[in-house]
């Protein structure tokens, strides 16, 4: 089955990016697809690569980055979420004259039509929120 | 390009969160998608179509009139629960644009009909 999944909380606060991080690597597990998966709300704060938890804590943001690296999985941060919320990548910094990049490896920005599109492609789309 | 059906499920209330104001971004990126596009307004999200929203003094964007613009991009599903709105003291006059007013179960038959469910 090919899957969608849509994050729509930040880590750490709350649950849901771990949730979905398990479900995602399950999902692969099975030998199922997963489209994408796109990060909305606080979730985009799940892709800034300055994160640094304590060291007996599971790093989420590289955790993420190594999935997709590892299994090609496509991540992609909502780009007006990520604007109010200060996550920028190269395009980002440029566009909006910033000083720094923030954007995790493996992650994209890019607009709500790829959600609406991973809707569309999915056979289903899974959300994780509050 | 294929359609689908996609209903987004407001539950939270207009302000205080910013839940309510980007669902909206996203229901009109899906109406630009020609999707066929229905809205569900449960729990506390039926404040969000409360008439006279005043957002003046907290100093937040109020988007009260982005409802009546929905008709534009063809989005004319509004389902409001009329459990929500007895538990909360209102009735369909108390809102902004015309709506069908549907009970939990009711709604609950209409995700049945979706492919897309979001949940906000």
């Amino acid at each position: 089955m090919k899957f969608a999944i849509l994050i729509n909380e930040g880590p750490y606060t709350h649950q849901a990016s771990d949730t979905a991080f398990h479900f995602a690597k399950a999902v692969l597990a099975r030998g199922h697809e997963i489209f994408r998966v796109f990060f909305y709300h606080d979730g985009v704060n799940n892709a800034t690569r300055l994160t640094t938890p304590p060291q007996d804590d599971r790093n989420i943001v590289d955790r993420w980055s190594k999935l997709a690296t590892g299994s090609e999985l496509d991540m992609v941060v909502c780009v007006a979420a990520a604007q109010r919320r200060g996550i920028v990548d190269d395009g980002e910094m440029k566009r909006n004259g910033k000083d720094a990049t923030n954007l995790a490896p493996g992650f994209r920005i890019s607009g709500l039509g790829q959600l609406v599109e991973a809707g569309i492609q999915a056979d289903r789309i899974v959300v994780f929120g509050d | 390009m294929t359609t689908k059906k996609f209903m987004f499920v407001n539950r939270k209330a207009p302000y205080g969160t910013i839940y309510a104001w980007e669902a909206l971004e996203v229901v009109l990126i899906a109406a630009a998608f020609e999707q066929d596009v229905s809205i569900a307004f449960l729990d506390d999200g039926v404040f969000q179509l409360k008439k006279g929203h005043q957002t003046k003094d907290i100093g937040v964007k109020a988007f009260e009139k982005t409802w009546g613009a929905l008709e534009d991009y063809d989005v004319t599903k509004l389902y409001v629960a009329q459990e929500s709105l007895a538990e909360r003291g209102l009735t369909a006059d108390d809102l902004a644009i015309p709506v069908e007013v549907l009970s939990r179960a009711d709604i609950g038959k209409k995700m049945e009909e979706q492919d897309v469910l979001l949940s906000f």
